[in-house]
């Protein structure tokens, strides 16, 4: 026959294992092959030493990288078989699908083809499009905020949903044949029989063709695909075409040459680059948009390339990833799993063992019910950890453009020799070069690296150490899976660190790298992950040492301009969890922890002033109030609380003397009462200095000491006296010598002219007239 | 006189025979129904099999695909999963015999799974067959039925190791009159164990070796959950002889909704994260909740199931650690159940309880 179309399934092994046989048998003298005929160019690499599939086609806007898409190939994919097949044959490869370019510039079709597999399980069948699975691949990851003509915005779930194709074939297929589930089907038909019939499922395809609905986006492929096809035809008579089933019948239909030429008209050609960058087995299975994906390429990988005793095989594989993490797992085990395996898909009236057979089997058996064994054969098999490899000289990535583009844009060349950078965050330029430097750092490619020693107290100025080393290249392409450019990428980067974060700090730093990177699309996730973090901190102190700086964020914002909006609701949440907590919090401390304890207490205390908010600050100071009234108190925090309430005014000033009376009485140890004026007092003596209600407390307090007690108590009172400047403690004595007890009028006296005379200058700082 | 809780092959006789005469699959030696059946009679047909098991259809088949490969059956779950539920319908579907038990405690004997003796007959008449006392396991494998063992990780090591011959050999050696008793076809084991306390006494390597292991889950959905809640007090109910209470499935589904959010330390709409307590706030835990709530509803309310009368079970069931469960308790109400605007009423009694 001289002209042949394999109908396949993306990323179905049986379907791949056919295709070569069939070509085998053929032999063609032209292969085509779906896929974006931009990156004819590139099949050469296919048969090099240096590219290792998992691969993906890497296809951009070159002068707007962040409009891009992949086509990932496995080597499993029967479109990689084929093409490697004729690589390795000398035959000529090209791809006929509609043009990347095309769907660039097309303004009725969203540049991300349609993600057309309807659920995920589905798409390998329904799926005939290797663009929809791929075009949105990480979604979010390039589609980078505030772009403001990519107004798909969505990653590729939202675009599968709206433009799903309007029948789903294989579920059509499956549904007929009886099953509910229609990757099960096409497993049990096609993959597990290992050799597809191609004219079957390209007569089943026709049928189902024939009462569909037509998608429009489908109808243009295929007319292109046609006109390449009449093309070809011209020059080859030995022609093999290896397409997604579901377009099939579209080739072999007699149709107008006019008829596809009309459809194609008018379409401009977007200038678009490729390039081959590594895959990984875990996004080709369900990475964010990769709805229309493969569940299981470990398994298809398996399927693949074991010929004979397939669930053995993989049931040993099995046993060996548990016994790897030192779960001892012996071969009786393996056996009885098989076993187990077969009776399953016995009950259930399958022909062999299928993936749903062997994973249940393994989790009776060999993981004995624990799920997390369970997943960590679903991790390292079912879904593998298996990296591409590209070759070194492949042309550069998008990342590494745009990054080359900004680099020119804010003036910051890369250098091999290290060299200071002071930025003044104050002017734009500046505050371009930090952010590009943090978003940087963010994805693990330490161009810059903040000098720690400068970070003091201005707000605005910061320092970097520039040095740009080789490796970074390498780094580029890793992080190139997170996206296209430098600030989707970093967005990406900071959401997956957020979502594996283990601790609360951890969260709050991804917080500080969103600000200072300015990486507002993932600000929401981080701020959900710390809402999380602090939900399962049991550990009140990581609570309490976070609010601080949130506080602060929130309150003055910071000189980067960024939104903070959504902080609000995560640090009221933080601070309803910390009020809850604390009362439990507060029993049985020692010395130190107590230290700790008062330390974040009072910074709490700060950050609750700062939000200024009156619900907060109620039930913060109802928390308080209601601990500070136990007994058994550390001193140290029984005294801070008070004080902390006086200065509020929460508790009068008989109440505190009540207080602070019962705390230094005989009956109280004298460390718990030196620990209580400590945490009263602490935070310097200029208060009792400049309160006098408070130094008559004291003063009348320590006059009402008995002889007897006082020598106990005066050792403790030095250690807290002692620890004021000396200047306060001479006030202090002033003070009290000077006689406290007339106070009630202050002493005001103002010298007018005196302070007249800063006038004129307190009027020059502030810009304008004090009279 | 009736019984207060009639056996499953008792009170599902019907179910059971109906099954029996439309099955016409292959049965494993010594079986009463194939294994799609029993399948079946465990999860409903929809129609005239009532469900016995609400849940994934896949763990049932790997629990009887597991008995058709003789090899024994370990359930494992938190308590209140089902786990003894559906062993006693698995024996009674498959041997029609779900009486076959041990229950497993600290102070199960060897005994109590090999054989004792008749001392009288020891002394009387010498070791003989006729002294010998079976074990319920002993008489399953001498009948080829199925055997059940409860709380298998309550039973001491040395004793459940009394299991390994029997389940890899199925034979039990009976030295004292050099002979043994081989287990007939349709033997097999089903065990039942509590995740939660593991590490009472652990399963020695080689026993857990024999067992397969199924893994009961707590309900996937709220809708599941308050449907079993529903049904399973509905049951109690009647057999306790309380008066119907009109309309409770409002309380129903909110006890369901503090159990899960609890549980899974998430709240429903997956917005917020909770801490979870130490208590395992299983399925059996809301229904008891549920049926005590009725109960003082019926005795000292006013017939209604109100707040207030589940807010107090609730709180009760929760913090089973007077400390670290208040806190999460306390979190979980200022946090999340004073947000709720239809859900005042329930603050405030939990706030009181």
């Amino acid at each position: 026959m001289p002209e042949r179309h394999y109908g396949i399934r993306h990323h179905g092994p049986g379907s791949a294992r056919a295709v070569v046989r069939a070509l085998e048998e053929q032999r063609p003298s032209i292969l085509l092959v779906e896929g974006p005929p931009e990156a004819d160019e590139l099949v050469r690499w296919v048969g090099g030493a240096g590219l290792e599939p998992p691969v993906a086609l890497l296809g951009y806007a070159t002068d707007d990288p962040r409009r891009s898409a992949f086509w990932p190939f496995a080597v499993f994919s029967p479109e990689w078989q084929a093409i490697r097949w004729a690589v390795a044959n000398g035959v000529p490869v090209r791809f006929f699908d509609l043009p990347f370019a095309f769907r660039l510039t097309d303004p009725g079709t969203p540049d991300t083809p349609p993600a057309a597999g309807p659920p995920a399980g589905v798409a390998p069948g329904a799926e005939d499009d290797t663009r929809g699975e791929s075009g949105d691949t990480p979604g979010a990851a390039h589609d980078t905020p505030g772009a403001a003509e990519d107004t798909r915005g969505e990653p590729g779930e939202g675009d599968g949903v709206a433009r799903r194709r309007p029948v789903d074939p294989i579920g059509e297929l499956a549904t007929a044949a009886g099953y509910d589930d229609p990757e099960r089907w096409w497993e049990d038909v096609v993959e597990h029989r290992g050799m597809p019939a191609f004219e079957a499922i390209a007569e089943a395809m026709g049928a189902i063709r024939e009462s569909a609905p037509e998608d429009p986006e489908d109808l243009v492929r295929e007319a292109y695909m046609r006109s390449v096809l009449r093309e070809v035809r011209r020059e080859h008579d030995d022609i093999a075409v290896v397409c997604g089933a579901w377009h099939v019948p579209a080739l072999s239909r007699k149709v107008a040459v006019k008829d596809d030429t009309a459809l194609l008209k008018g379409r401009k050609k977007a200038k678009v680059s490729f390039t081959w960058v590594p895959w990984t087995y875990g996004r080709l299975a369900s990475w964010s948009g990769y709805g229309a994906g493969v569940r299981s390429p470990g398994w298809y990988h398996h399927l693949f390339t074991t010929g004979a005793d397939v669930v053995p095989r993989w049931l040993v594989d099995a046993a060996g990833v548990l016994r790897a993490e030192g779960v001892p797992t012996s071969s009786a085990h393996v056996i009885e799993a098989t076993r187990l395996a077969e009776a399953l898909a016995t009950v259930r009236g399958r022909p062999l063992a299928g993936l749903a057979e062997v994973t249940e089997a393994a989790e009776a058996v060999l993981c004995e019910g624990e799920p997390l064994r369970t997943e960590l054969i679903d991790r390292r098999m079912v879904v593998g950890e298996r990296l591409g490899g590209v070759p070194d000289d492949m042309p550069a990535v998008p990342l590494a453009k745009d990054l080359a583009a900004q680099q020119r844009a804010v003036r910051l060349k890369p250098e091999a020799l290290e060299k200071v950078q002071e930025l003044d965050l104050r002017r734009d330029m500046d505050l371009a070069r930090s952010r590009l430097l943090h978003r940087m750092r963010a994805i693990g490619v330490p161009w810059g690296e903040p000098d720690a020693a400068r970070r003091g107290l201005g707000t605005f100025r910061e320092q970097w150490r520039l040095r740009w080393l080789p490796d970074f290249a390498v780094q580029l392409v890793e992080g190139s899976m997170y996206g296209t450019t430098v600030a989707a990428a970093a967005t990406a980067k900071v959401v997956e660190a957020a979502g594996k974060a283990q601790s609360l700090g951890e969260v709050t730093a991804l917080v500080e790298v969103c600000l200072l990177a300015d990486l507002a699309d993932a600000f929401p996730p981080v701020l959900a992950a710390l809402d999380t973090r602090a939900a399962l901190d049991a550990d009140l102190e990581h609570l309490m040492a976070a609010i601080p700086a949130l506080a602060r964020t929130l309150r003055y914002g910071d000189v980067r301009r960024t939104d903070v909006a959504g902080l609000a609701t995560v640090t009221s949440s933080l601070l309803t969890r910390i009020c809850a907590g604390l009362p439990a919090a507060v029993g049985s401390l020692s010395d130190e922890a107590a230290k700790t304890l008062r330390g974040h207490i009072d910074g709490v205390h700060q950050a609750v002033g700062l939000l200024d908010e009156a619900a907060l600050s109620e039930r913060w100071f109802g928390t308080l109030t209601s601990v500070a009234g136990r007994a058994g108190l550390h001193g140290l925090i029984a005294g801070r609380l008070t004080r902390l309430l006086l200065d509020a005014g929460r508790l009068d000033s008989a109440e505190v003397r009540r207080r602070l009376g019962l705390a230094l009485t005989v009956g109280t140890p004298p460390a718990e009462g030196a620990a209580w004026v400590e945490g009263f007092l602490s935070g310097g003596g200029l208060l009792l200095v400049h309160d006098d209600e408070l130094l008559e407390l004291v003063d009348s307090w320590l006059a009402d000491i008995a002889a007897e007690a006082f020598d106990d108590v005066l050792p403790l009172l030095r250690r807290t006296f002692g620890s004021f400047a000396t200047g306060e403690r001479r006030a202090i004595g002033d003070r009290v010598a000077g006689g406290v007890r007339t106070t009630g009028e202050a002493p005001l006296v103002l010298d007018h002219d005196r302070a007249a005379r800063v006038l004129p200058t307190l009027a020059a700082l502030l810009g304008k007239e004090i009279g | 006189m009736t019984a207060l809780r009639p056996h499953a092959e008792d009170q599902y006789a019907d179910e059971l025979a109906q099954l029996a005469a439309a099955d016409d699959r292959p049965r494993p030696p010594g079986w009463k129904l194939s294994p799609q059946a029993v399948v079946t009679y465990l999860l409903g047909d929809g129609a005239k099999i009532t469900p016995k098991y609400v849940g994934p259809r896949r763990l049932m088949e790997v629990a009887v695909s597991t008995l058709v490969t003789d090899r024994a059956l370990l359930l494992l779950g938190v308590p209140g999963t089902a786990k003894t539920w559906v062993s006693e319908h698995l024996a009674a579907a498959i041997s029609g015999d779900s009486t076959l038990l041990v229950q497993g405690t600290a102070g199960t004997a060897e005994e109590a799974i090999r054989y004792g003796w008749n001392y009288a007959r020891l002394l009387a008449e010498g070791p003989s067959e006729a002294a010998l006392t079976a074990s319920p396991i002993m008489r399953a494998m001498q009948t080829g039925t199925i055997a059940r063992l409860e709380e298998l990780t309550r039973v001491p090591s040395d004793v459940q190791d009394a299991l390994i011959t029997i389940l890899s050999e199925k034979t039990l050696p009976v030295p004292e009159l050099n002979t043994e008793i081989q287990a007939q076809r349709g033997f097999n084991l089903i065990a039942t164990a509590n995740d939660r306390d593991r590490g009472v006494n652990e399963l020695s390597s080689a026993l857990r070796r024999r067992f397969n292991t199924v893994v009961l889950p707590i309900p996937a959905s709220a809708d599941d959950e308050v449907d079993i809640v529903a049904r399973r007090v509905a049951q109690l109910g009647r057999s306790l002889e309380l008066p119907e209470v009109p309309t409770a499935l409002e309380e129903i589904r909110r006890v369901v909704t503090v159990f899960r959010e609890l549980r899974n330390g998430m709240t429903e709409d997956g917005r917020t994260k909770l801490k979870s307590p130490t208590g395992t706030l299983s399925t059996a835990e809301a229904i008891s909740v549920v049926t005590n709530g009725l109960a003082l509803a019926t005795h000292f309310g006013d017939g209604r199931l109100s707040p207030s009368d589940v807010a107090a079970g609730i709180v009760g069931a929760v913090v089973k650690d007077p400390v670290s469960d208040a806190v999460v308790w306390r979190e979980y109400l200022e946090t999340v159940v004073r947000e709720r605007s239809d859900w005042r009423a329930f603050y405030r009694a939990a706030r009181d309880a």
